[in-house]
């Protein structure tokens, strides 16, 4: 704004002010510091910290020792493959039941009804769905109630306190997640490109194998990464519909034992600090195959 | 020329319709088009010109009447089945794919050798002059290139019948001619049978054949441009070919395909397009170049000029008369914005329309 | 768009619908599995319970002692909701309208919190609260919800003020409004819509966010969803009908925001970020 306000004369050419003016720090710029700041003090600063308290053991010991004892303990690097196991699986069947429904909910005129309902489950939270499945789930609830009744089983199937409770709710919470955002994805893909592809001759496999797939293959990778990470940092569920004991002890909860049971704030640091790396790793490896795909503008050129 | 189109004899609409819900966008379209011909849908937006063009192309399925391609029906057929070519409003460019690719596309998906692929598209490259671009991406071509690949992925299938869909709207004016030039040289080149949707008669009467002027989901006219511009049948067709003076009068006589009206007091006449009964009110459509600043006397109207704008050879004015009509005319010499004069046209130049019916018809 | 109308694609449609059909009914079977049981007497082994009543509600009232979680949660909400956006949209508007080395650096640094999962830096952060005292304290938990809210409305604020022309702030300035008239007369109307649509978001997140507020909260710095994370994992202590009644008041409370804020948001808003940022 102060660009605009009338300049004082200046003798012995552009002062100081002019001269950080003309490479775009002004007065409208320092607006941005008080967020930087926070920035730095609540998330730079935190996360650097706790990655120098993971190399300072809480019981002496030589500086990896933190990271020494979690791959040497079956209880603690088991966590990396309890929690892969619900991860990938769920992220995968999240995406690939997305994106034929994202497809056909693009052909809707009333979107809004039915993306108004999935939001639902993102919003209550994972806390309230796991307490939901817990009875819905359970051998008495109606889930089981319903399978019986229809003949489709004789015994009630155990749902909750194993994995398929987790997984159940990492599907409602997550395949809401995973189908917003590739419907955002599909739907930004001009109509005119499939309509060109079809007067073309392309049948409606060919459309999806040669013009929607790779046009949407760096969103759905984006996807992929993101609802990984969700699935990946699955807590409160995998307490409390799983068997936080054995096979759904996940990654966070031996983060949040080391920090609030055992106090030892320089392990947990270093499970946290673990756990980030895989995530890291994924999303890495995966937004690296992106580079093989066409990316840019997905509306037909210039138009 | 190895380019060579499917052999056919006509492409019949009949009794064509369209409803999106309570909306009839078209209503009962009949059309015969021949082959090697180029046919222009004329209309201002709104019209239902591109929902023809989308229901001949089955992006749209119709509602009502039949599409045939000589004894074949079409219009039960999905898209992918007519192979007819489709150049689109926005070019609709495969963004990932590069000029080649996207020339050839319609030719993989039906399976075609690569070999021939490869010699077809060199050809369709040759005919619209795009040799040595065919490994760029479209988001680096400009704008009339990309014009240029989408027509010539459209003709490389080798269809029947090539549909556009207005597709010189997103250039700039200049660029508007070149382009509106070489779809005719296209058009000459490979005499592919074409049907043009525009909503500027310009473009119309230099591409087309035959003119087609659709208004409100109904076929107006039909005919060449020298016919639609010269003998429109409606009043509203008249005032798209540029029949800017519409002067509102009553009939007091109409005979042997001539009729005078009563404007104002003047009398003016000219030829009748339509059947017209004495007492009725009618429309004189008078184009501006036919209306020149002259005497008064048979066929001129007294008016009071507003406005007047040199034009190289000659002046554009603007002027009303007492009673409220207003005029765009010509003139050879300057005249004063205030000034009274009289404006005449020949009896010949002025054509008389009936009271069009109110409303959708 | 093409429809096609052959059997093949018929059935696939139906398959499909049936997927969106199953997913729903199970969802909305789910919750009406938590709203009976909070108004049931007694349910066991049965389609519905034996009798309803009320009376769970006044029982989880005092035994969860609900009013004092409500009002930390509505205070730690409010705190959030008015210094994110006095933070965040401040910062957007430098962003949005300045070009400065280091601009690409700064947006990944608020891109972050977003992209990492809050238990990840939940972690570090909460041992750098509880070191410097803050853990437990209702500021603790304030600013450990800042940390992904902050980031959010910078970006969903950035092309929100890209999109407003700047020349309408340059006509303000030649008719003389100074900084303060500009800023009130000019900008804050015109940025309202999107504050608003931002803050609520924020709302909505906020009332959900568990990770961050568990991780930092003290017995009396709980939100809603801590203490009915309590209540579930603790379950056995208390009847399951009183924690169902608490879970739906938690849902209330959250409804009624997300409800609002549909009026002024796009649903797809809540998973997104407005309109998807281009990857840096």
């Amino acid at each position: 704004m102060d660009a605009l306000a009338p300049a004082t004369p200046v003798e012995h050419g552009p002062s100081l002010r002019q001269r950080l003016a003309a490479r775009g720090f002004d007065a409208v710029t320092l607006l941005v510091v008080p967020a930087a700041i926070f920035s730095l003090l609540l998330f730079v600063y935190p996360f650097a910290f706790g990655f120098v308290l993971s190399f300072e053991p809480k019981a002496g010991g030589d500086w990896l020792a933190n990271y020494k004892r979690f791959f040497s303990d079956p209880f603690l690097y088991d966590t990396i493959g309890n929690t892969l196991r619900l991860a990938i699986p769920v992220t995968l069947i999240n995406l690939l039941l997305a994106v034929p429904i994202a497809f056909r909910v693009r052909l809707m005129r009333r979107q809004r009804l039915l993306t108004t309902i999935l939001v639902l489950p993102i919003t209550l939270g994972t806390v309230l769905v796991a307490e939901g499945l817990l009875n819905y789930l359970g051998p008495q609830g109606w889930f089981n109630r319903t399978l019986i009744t229809f003949g489709l089983i004789s015994q009630p199937l155990k749902l909750v306190h194993n994995y398929w409770g987790v997984f159940a709710s990492l599907v409602i919470t997550g395949f809401p997640f995973t189908f917003l955002l590739t419907l955002s994805y599909v739907t930004g893909i001009d109509p005119a490109l499939e309509q060109a592809a079809a007067t073309l001759g392309a049948s409606a496999w060919q459309r999806f194998r040669h013009v929607y797939l790779p046009l949407l293959m760096p969103g759905f990778a984006i996807t992929f990464c993101l609802s990984f990470v969700q699935a990946f940092s699955v807590f409160p569920s995998a307490v409390l519909l799983g068997e936080p004991a054995g096979v759904t002890r996940v990654i966070s909860i031996a983060a949040a034992t080391a920090a609030f049971e055992e106090y030892d704030y320089s392990m947990a640091s270093a499970i946290a600090m673990i756990m980030g790396f895989v995530q890291l790793a994924i999303v890495v490896a995966v937004l690296a195959s992106r580079g093989l795909f066409y990316r840019g503008p997905a509306s037909g050129a210039k138009g | 020329m190895t380019i060579a189109l499917s052999q056919f004899d006509e492409v019949r609409l009949d009794r064509v319709s369209r409803d999106f819900g309570a909306l009839n966008a078209l209503r009962d379209i009949s059309l015969t088009i021949r082959r090697r011909e180029f046919i222009a849908l004329l209309g201002p937006s709104g019209c239902g010109k591109s929902t023809t063009l989308n229901c001949i192309a089955g992006l749209l399925p119709v509602t009502g009447g039949a599409i045939w391609l000589d004894k074949s029906r079409v219009d039960t057929l999905r898209p992918e089945e007519r192979g007819f070519g489709m150049v689109f409003q926005n070019y609709a460019l495969f963004p990932h794919l590069n000029v080649r690719q996207n020339i050839g596309f319609g030719l993989k998906m039906r399976g075609t050798p690569k070999a021939e692929i490869d010699r077809k598209v060199d050809e369709a490259l040759n005919l619209v002059r795009l040799k040595g671009q065919e490994n760029k991406l479209p988001g680096q071509l400009s704008g009339g290139q990309q014009q240029r690949v989408a027509i010539a992925r459209a003709i490389v299938i080798e269809p029947p019948l090539v549909l556009m869909d207005e597709p010189l709207s997103n250039l700039d004016a200049k660029l508007r001619l070149e382009m509106r030039a070489e779809i005719r040289r296209i058009h000459n080149e490979l005499g592919a049978t074409t049907i043009y949707v525009t909503h500027d008669q310009d473009e119309a009467l230099s591409l087309a054949d035959r003119i087609v002027v659709l208004r409100d989901g109904v076929v107006r006219q039909v005919g060449t441009p020298k016919e639609l511009y010269e003998a429109p049948s409606h009043l509203d067709v008249a005032d798209f070919m540029g029949f800017r003076n519409k002067l509102k009068g009553r009939v007091v006589g109409a005979e042997g395909g001539r009729a005078v009206l009563d404007v104002e007091g003047a009398r003016i006449s000219g030829v009748a397009r339509e059947t017209l009964s004495a007492g009725a009110t009618a429309f004189a459509a008078i184009r501006p170049d036919d209306l020149m600043v002259g005497e008064a006397g048979p066929n001129a109207i007294a008016v009071t000029v507003d406005t007047i704008e040199y034009r190289g050879r000659e002046f554009v004015g603007t002027a009303h008369s007492a009673g409220g009509l207003d005029f765009v005319f010509r003139s050879h010499q300057p005249v004063e914005p205030g000034s009274q004069v009289h404006l005449r046209a020949d009896d010949g130049r002025v054509l008389v329309f009936a009271e069009p019916i109110q409303g959708r018809q | 768009m093409i429809r096609d109308t052959t059997l093949g694609s018929k059935l696939w449609a139906a398959a499909i619908w049936f997927l969106v059909g199953f997913f729903v009914i199970n969802l909305f079977a789910m919750i009406a599995t938590v709203v009976t049981s909070s108004f049931a007497t007694r349910w066991l082994g049965t389609w519905l319970p034996v009798g309803f009543t009320t009376r769970w509600y006044s029982s989880a009232w005092s035994e969860f002692q609900l009013w004092d979680v409500l009002m930390v949660t509505f205070q730690v909400i409010a705190a959030v909701v008015f210094i994110s956006g006095a933070l965040g949209v401040t910062a957007a508007y430098a962003l949005a309208r300045r070009e400065f080395a280091g601009k690409r650096l700064l947006i990944l640094l608020f891109l972050l919190p977003l992209m990492i999962p809050p238990i990840t830096f939940g972690i570090p952060l909460a041992t750098v609260l509880y070191q410097t005292g803050l853990a437990g304290t209702f500021w603790g938990v304030v600013a450990a919800n800042l940390v992904p809210t902050v980031p959010f409305v910078i970006l969903v604020m950035i092309p929100f003020i890209e999109q407003i022309d700047p020349k309408i702030e340059a006509a303000a300035r030649v008719f003389g409004a100074n900084t303060f008239k500009l800023f009130v007369h000019v900008l804050l109307p015109l940025l309202l819509p999107g504050i608003l649509a931002a803050l609520l978001l924020v709302l909505v997140r906020t009332i959900a966010m568990f990770e961050l507020t568990f991780l930092v909260a003290g017995p009396t710095s709980q939100t809603l969803v801590v203490a009915l994370y309590y209540a579930v994992f603790a379950a056995g202590v208390r009847a399951v009908q009183s924690i169902d009644a608490m879970a739906v008041i938690y849902m209330v409370t959250t409804l009624v925001w997300l409800i609002i804020a549909l009026r002024f948001v796009n649903p797809t808003q809540i998973v997104t970020r407005a309109k998807q940022q281009p990857a840096h």
